[in-house]
């Protein structure tokens, strides 16, 4: 089967249109309930219990507790207005520790936060832009 | 002096490709002469940044103080190599590299563009003094690498551990040449669509660079990758971390122009197509640069946040792929239909390679910038990640391998064999490894199973092109194909494995404590001080044994004291059937040492599925311009003859 060549442009810029706009529906399917979106402990009532979100603020002075199997921790992180206990099982990273900033991946679980990943902080001059504003609300405690 | 000679290299260079842009556009207004003075002027150019990046590798060389770089970058006890590699581990020198290699790839089409019509080169060498000029003028005046501080410190603040790395070396030099690469198709395609030379002798002048870059492409993003898994100790390979995206982006775009410009090469088709994938490529490799350089998006290579530096890149971008796309626009209806091809062609196989590769451009970019978009409407803030793109690209990604299935097999034009008997044998293949799948492993999840079935199906049937056919005879060039996709099989195995059967274990041990991971049995031996160069570490002894024999894991962690920074070096024991990859953590108050570990069978195959998608690219290239070579000897000698 040959197109005609006035048809095969035709078919082939229409074809280019469809899967630009397959792809646009594809990426707002997907982005509906994959976006992790950034909370403090503060206004972490709005959030949807069970999804994937990231948390982010302080870590209490005094709040790091180390479980019995020595590879869980706990700790409460606030941003000045609330805080919020965190439970998270694994290796924490480098630069985490109790009053400096923290940002956590996971879910929240009835009234925890249940971390899968403590995100790094590279350097002691990096600050994940999501941390300024909160980093200005709440000077070094 | 060495900083100033820089300094002024870089004005020079920056000068000559204002000159090298005017005389673009004089010569097009038919009121300069042409080439003579192109070719020089790129050259010069070229040697000139060169040039200037070399000062500034001396000045990291001999850890000169009194400028400003290299005194909030270096440390005089840092390893000669990481004084070398550090030159651009920062903004201000890799925007130099960046720069260099710019200017550079013009040298190259200078050099090497010698079938290009006259108009042609001095279009493309403009187009690319253009893009030049707008960085020259980001460099000197918003990121000056050579700035000297009144007063030298006595140290300097020492260079981010994770970056101390032989990776620093290799990693960001490659993808900056595969980047900045493309901007010659980009330039390329500019002087076509201003010149109206968009044919297949455009393709056959576009395709070197854009096989040239995208090699480099796969191998920088091979590298990142294996490097972002030994060094930062998660255990993955791949994190959708933006930066990460940024470079992934315009290998999409370059994947899908090498085929296109092929079809336009071979067959005069996809002509528009190929000039808008062209512009695109380069784009993206804009767009990450942006990314990268903005600091816009939470990222581990996000060096500093600047706002005024951001917005310089952006309103470049938006100059050159607004210019570059409203040409495309204007001259789109002069370029030629394509010749004709039927539903079931190559051509087609390709049309949908690169229709499905868009797409999955698509979406990566959509998920990359989405963060952006939603906080300036809203000022809501929010972060795309692993779940969003596993989700979104692996399903596309299968199609895409399933494509390749039977692509490379079918005619140029029109396949006659039934399309029926073409599908039959790969359908099988897939179907049974499926059953066999089901059977040994039930556990698995779907987007796994589905790529080790199409992994061990396309491991077969990208060798096709080469049935039936002599072996010593086949082209360079075909080998080249059959290599790299026959690495998309490899790498996707690997892929599909890590995530079906990698084993974890997170655990405390005391010294003699046994721990268990998959088929492995480790133990803790012992924990010495280590100390090196410019750190000092913990490090653990691990006797790891499945059976019989035994092997030893040293990882450490590492506390660097400039700047103070504490990392966790991964220890790695590579066996034919996978990596067994192990992490040592902090010691907790009853004395028991965290210790991470991982079994992940088969995980080598990732990089080198990348290694071979390159070396495919690199046989290809070379069998290519052979064969032009040889075409053009017996031309030649066939005029001798007449």
């Amino acid at each position: 089967m040959m197109v005609r060549p006035k048809h095969q442009r035709l078919v082939l810029v229409s074809l280019a249109l469809a899967a630009l706009l397959g792809a646009v529906l594809l990426a707002m399917w997907g982005l509906k309930d994959r976006a992790a979106y950034f909370y403090t402990p503060s206004d972490i009532g709005r959030a949807a219990p069970g999804r994937a979100m990231r948390l982010g603020g302080m870590v209490d002075k005094g709040s790091l507790i180390h479980e019995v199997d020595g590879v869980t921790i706990r700790f409460t992180v606030s941003d000045g207005k609330a805080r919020l206990p965190v439970t998270y099982r694994g290796i924490v990273p480098d630069l985490f520790r109790e009053g400096s900033g923290v940002v956590a991946e996971g879910r929240l679980d009835r009234g925890t936060f249940i971390a899968d990943a403590i995100l790094a902080k590279h350097d002691e001059s990096y600050m994940p832009p999501q941390m300024e504003n909160l980093a200005v609300a709440a000077p070094a405690q | 002096m060495i900083a100033e000679t820089g300094l002024a290299a870089l004005w020079l260079a920056a000068a000559l490709s204002l000159l090298q842009l005017l005389l673009g556009v004089g010569y097009s207004r038919g009121i300069m002469g042409g080439t003579a003075a192109a070719r020089p002027i790129a050259i010069a150019q070229g040697l000139l940044t060169l040039l200037s990046f070399g000062m500034l590798i001396a000045l990291f060389l001999r850890t000169d103080l009194s400028v400003s770089l290299v005194a909030a970058n270096s440390h005089s006890a840092k390893p000669w190599m990481y004084k070398f590699a550090g030159a651009w581990g920062n903004h201000e020198g890799s925007m130099l590299l960046w720069v260099s290699v710019l200017a550079a790839a013009g040298a190259g089409i200078a050099m090497f563009g010698k079938r290009l019509s006259e108009p042609m080169l001095v279009a493309t060498l403009g187009a690319q003094a253009a893009i030049g000029l707008g960085f020259y003028v980001f460099l000197l005046f918003a990121s000056n690498p050579f700035a000297r501080l009144d007063l030298a410190p006595m140290e300097g603040r020492g260079l981010n551990p994770l970056l101390q790395d032989p990776g620093l070396a290799f990693h960001p030099p490659t993808l900056y040449l595969g980047y900045v690469g493309l901007s010659v198709a980009f330039s390329l395609a500019v002087a076509a669509l201003l010149t109206r030379e968009v044919g297949p002798a455009l393709a056959r002048a576009m395709r070197p660079w854009v096989l040239a870059a995208w090699i480099l492409l796969t191998l920088g993003i091979t590298a990142g990758s294996y490097w972002a898994y030994y060094e930062l100790g998660w255990g993955g390979w791949w994190f959708w971390d933006p930066v990460e995206n940024a470079s992934l982006m315009p290998w999409l775009a370059a994947t899908a122009l090498l085929h296109s410009v092929n079809v336009l090469a071979a067959r005069g088709g996809l002509r528009a197509w190929t000039m808008m994938l062209a512009v695109l490529a380069f784009s993206m490799s804009m767009v990450g640069t942006f990314l990268v350089r903005s600091g816009i998006l939470t990222s581990v290579h996000a060096f500093a946040v600047d706002p005024q530096r951001g917005t310089f890149i952006l309103v470049l971008l938006s100059l050159y792929i607004g210019g570059a796309l409203a040409l495309f626009a204007a001259r789109v209806g002069t370029i030629r239909e394509g010749a004709r091809f039927a539903l079931v062609s190559r051509e087609a196989a390709l049309v949908a390679n690169n229709l499905l590769l868009s797409v999955i451009l698509g979406v990566v970019l959509l998920g990359t910038l989405y963060p952006l978009l939603v906080e300036a409407v809203t000022g809501e803030k929010l972060s795309v990640g692993a779940p969003y793109f596993n989700a979104v690209v692996g399903p596309l990604a299968l199609i895409l391998a399933a494509f390749l299935l039977i692509g490379p097999r079918l005619r140029w034009r029109r396949d006659s064999a039934p399309l029926l008997g073409r599908i039959a044998i790969p359908a099988l293949i897939v179907v049974g490894a499926l059953l066999i799948s089901w059977l040994a492993a039930p556990q698995i999840g779907l987007l796994p199973r589905f790529g080790l079935a199409i992994a061990a199906a396309l491991g077969v049937f990208s060798l096709a092109p080469l049935f039936g056919r002599n072996l010593r005879r086949a082209p360079l060039s075909l080998w080249g194909m059959v290599i790299a996709h026959f690495g998309v099989a490899v790498a996707l195995a690997g892929m599909a494995a890590d995530s079906a059967f990698t084993r974890e274990t997170l655990a405390v041990a005391r010294v003699n404590d046994r721990l268990a991971v998959g088929p492995w049995v480790v133990r803790l031996a012992k924990l010495d001080p280590v100390v090196g160069p410019n750190w000092t570490a913990i490090e653990a002894t691990l006797r790891a044994s499945r059976g019989e024999g035994a092997i030893v894991l040293k990882p450490q962690t590492r506390a660097f004291t400039d700047p103070p920074t504490e990392t966790n070096e991964a220890a790695i024991h590579t066996a034919l059937d996978g990596q067994l990859y192990a992490v040592i953590g902090r010691q907790d108050a009853d004395g028991r040492w965290q210790v991470r570990l991982w079994w992940k069978p088969f995980v080598t195959l990732i990089w080198l599925g990348g290694v071979l998608i390159a070396l495919g690219g690199l046989l290809a290239l070379i069998g290519r311009q052979w064969r032009q070579r040889g075409v053009r000897r017996r031309q030649r000698e066939a005029e001798e003859w007449a």
